[in-house]
């Protein structure tokens, strides 16, 4: 994977906002963006479609509500009644509250599993950062040379026209 | 982009901060070795947890029988404690996750302090159905799984059986959102740490973020759903604990009312506890810019809010128990202003309802010592509240025959000045090792700050010469 990358560093959220715009509308190739807080909207400027996660939030949720409606019939009406204070065996409404506690932590649990997968983050997992300071205070775009039409000295100009303090070009990973 | 809210017109930090100067400023606090104020608190947090563990296992040795309990009072300091500890707790949630879904930018700056909070309460809270099961070693059999007694299961129609899993999913997600919430700044103590145990270790628990917009994307995106559903949630658990008691046949506990009042008086007692904690902080940590007067002013409306709403709750009930013609309601609520607890029912009274009301004053709200000594008073109020339900309802029943009362021992006292001890300890060591304020949420409010007071936050890029930039620009305007 020997890519060539050209990276302008920023330290303005409105700089790299402007900057993705821009790239994004002239056709260049967006790697990725770095930032040391989540800037709103720069995930539009790049194009990226809504995160899927909400369907794993609900699917899940309602597995485990199900889940555990069906648990709670079985052992208390089918796998051993017990007679309490003599209400019927399928109390239903009595199995709202746990039904919804279940709910809740499926749906809770399963969310962050399935962010921990999609974005890779692991546990003593080594983290490839652009820059030293991109979770401090800079931010960096990623553009990648994809084609011989690739003008590395036009790009270069635009960038620093959005004030990108320090643009390089890099091979390879970023 | 997101709307800031009109509602904080004045920056929510003090000081015109850069980002870099925001990162500096709050691992500092983690660099700098700790004051003497700190070692005196750790130490006599830890005296009162020792004494608490002490009193704790000569229980767990000898038997529940070392409590003032008796056959009329069966419930009494035990629960208090575990009521008013997951009462703190959801002063943590609300401020981490009702107010992220109403977009209050302040809370940035006490979130992670609060959300701490609710994790170090709740743990306290657990430890107390656990010790006052007498068998502490028994405790899994509070939840289902297969077994050779039948299978036997739990009894799901069971408040308590409610109350296990509330408090197992309450802990677990707020756990998990507290993480989830610190991952980038455990990046950013990596990033800024030498090469050594703490870059080792802060890298093992950072997962590897990097801060990708791909990453950030997804995380906003979870946090958001955390926040959806971390918010019924604390409202769930506290509903289900105030059903441990309504769903009692006993006068004074069995009142449809309960979940909302149980809720409103948790937050209340939590808020205080936040503004305790928050003083503190800012004086011993020296967060000022970051904790501003501003900061304590909003959460004593928040404190005042919700006593407003524990007094209506409070009114309710005694006009329910008089309007009901029941006698037995009746006289409970007598038994409560004028019986033998009639003290600690106006102490709850005076702390609760009448104290707060001096925040109706701006002079009041923004005098941090009489915010504190109101946050400590609401504070002992609130524990009599869950007291003076408790004891003073059962202690005279129905029959006079078995009328009894109820004094603690020294080992309940004990117990309760260790969970005390744990809850602090915990809280010590918390603003030691951990970034007590959400360094990137932070860094997301100052934007919006600086543009608001129409500084020249973004001198926008003069166009380059050149056809280039100039067709971006027109193709960017929105």
């Amino acid at each position: 994977m020997s890519r060539r990358l050209l990276i302008g560093v920023f330290e303005r959220e409105e700089d790299i906002l402007n900057a993705t715009r821009a790239s994004r509308t002239l056709g260049y190739k967006l790697v990725d963006a770095y930032a040391p807080y989540a800037v709103h909207g720069l995930d539009e400027a790049m194009g990226l479609a809504p995160s899927r996660l909400p369907w794993v939030c609900f699917a899940l949720g309602l597995a485990g509500a199900a889940f555990k409606v069906w648990f709670e019939f079985w052992t208390t009406s089918v796998n051993w009644p017990v007679n309490v204070g003599g209400k019927p065996w399928n109390s239903l409404p009595a199995f709202v509250p746990i039904t919804f506690e279940v709910m809740v932590l499926t749906a809770g649990v399963s969310t962050v599993l399935a962010f921990l997968a999609v974005t890779r983050l692991l546990p003593g997992r080594k983290a490839k950062l652009p820059r030293a300071r991109v979770t401090d205070d800079e931010f960096v775009l990623v553009l990648e040379e994809s084609d011989a039409a690739f003008d590395v000295a036009r790009v270069r100009r635009l960038l620093s026209g959005f004030n990108a303090v320090r643009v390089e070009e890099r091979v390879g990973e970023v | 982009m997101v709307e800031v809210p009109a509602a904080w017109r004045e920056p929510a930090i003090a000081g015109n901060k850069t980002p870099a100067d925001v990162t500096r400023e709050i691992c500092a606090v983690l660099d700098r070795k700790p004051s003497g104020l700190w070692w005196a608190g750790l130490v006599f947090a830890l005296g009162l947890l020792l004494a608490g563990a002490g009193a704790v296992t000569y229980e767990i040795r000898t038997g529940i029988g070392t409590w003032g309990l008796n056959r009329t009072v069966g419930w009494a300091f035990d629960i208090t404690d575990f009521v008013f500890w997951i009462g703190i707790g959801h002063a943590g949630t609300l401020i981490s996750a009702i107010l992220f879904l109403f977009r209050q930018r302040w809370r940035t700056s006490v979130n992670r302090s609060a959300e701490a909070m609710t994790i170090f309460a709740v743990t306290c809270a657990g430890m107390f159905p656990i010790i006052h099961m007498g068998r502490p070693w028994l405790a899994y059999w509070i939840f289902p799984y297969p077994n050779f007694r039948g299978p036997l299961w739990i009894n799901f129609r069971s408040p308590l059986a409610w109350d296990a899993f509330a408090i197992g999913t309450y802990f677990t997600i707020s756990l998990i959102f507290w993480y989830l919430g610190m991952l980038p700044d455990v990046a950013t103590v990596r990033d800024r740490a030498k090469p050594g145990f703490k870059k080792a270790l802060t890298g093992f628990l950072s997962l590897g973020w990097n801060g990708s917009v791909r990453t950030w994307q997804r995380y906003e995106t979870v946090y958001l759903l955390l926040a959806g559903l971390a918010t019924p949630l604390v409202i769930s658990v506290h509903t289900i604990v105030s059903w441990d008691f309504a769903t009692g046949v006993i006068p004074g506990w069995h009142a449809t009312i309960f979940p909302p009042y149980f809720v409103a008086g948790a937050i209340f007692s939590g808020m205080a506890m936040v503004l305790t904690l928050m003083i503190v902080a800012r004086k011993t940590m020296r967060l000022e810019d970051y904790i501003t007067i501003r900061h304590v002013e909003v959460m004593a409306k928040l404190v005042l809010a919700t006593g407003g709403m524990v007094a209506v709750a409070y009114l309710t009930e005694i006009f329910t128990a008089f309007y009901s013609g029941n006698p037995y309601e009746e006289f409970v609520f007598l038994n409560r202003m004028r019986g033998p607890f009639a003290w600690a029912f106006w102490t709850m009274f005076s702390c609760n309802v009448l104290v707060p009301q001096a925040l109706w004053f701006r002079r009041v709200r923004t005098n941090l010592g009489a915010v504190f000594a109101i946050s400590i008073l609401v504070n002992v109020g609130m524990w009599f509240e869950r007291f003076v339900i408790i004891v003073t309802s059962i202690h005279r029943d129905y029959l006079p025959s078995s009328w009894g009362s109820y004094t603690p021992t020294l080992i309940e006292i004990m117990t309760l000045a260790g969970s005390f001890g744990l809850f602090f300890t915990l809280f010590l060591l918390f603003i030691r090792f951990v970034p007590v304020i959400a360094i990137a949420e932070v860094k997301g409010t100052l934007h919006h700050a600086a543009s608001q007071r129409g500084l020249p936050q973004a001198h926008h890029a003069e166009p380059v010469r050149g056809t280039e930039a100039e067709i971006v620009w027109g193709g960017v305007r929105r």
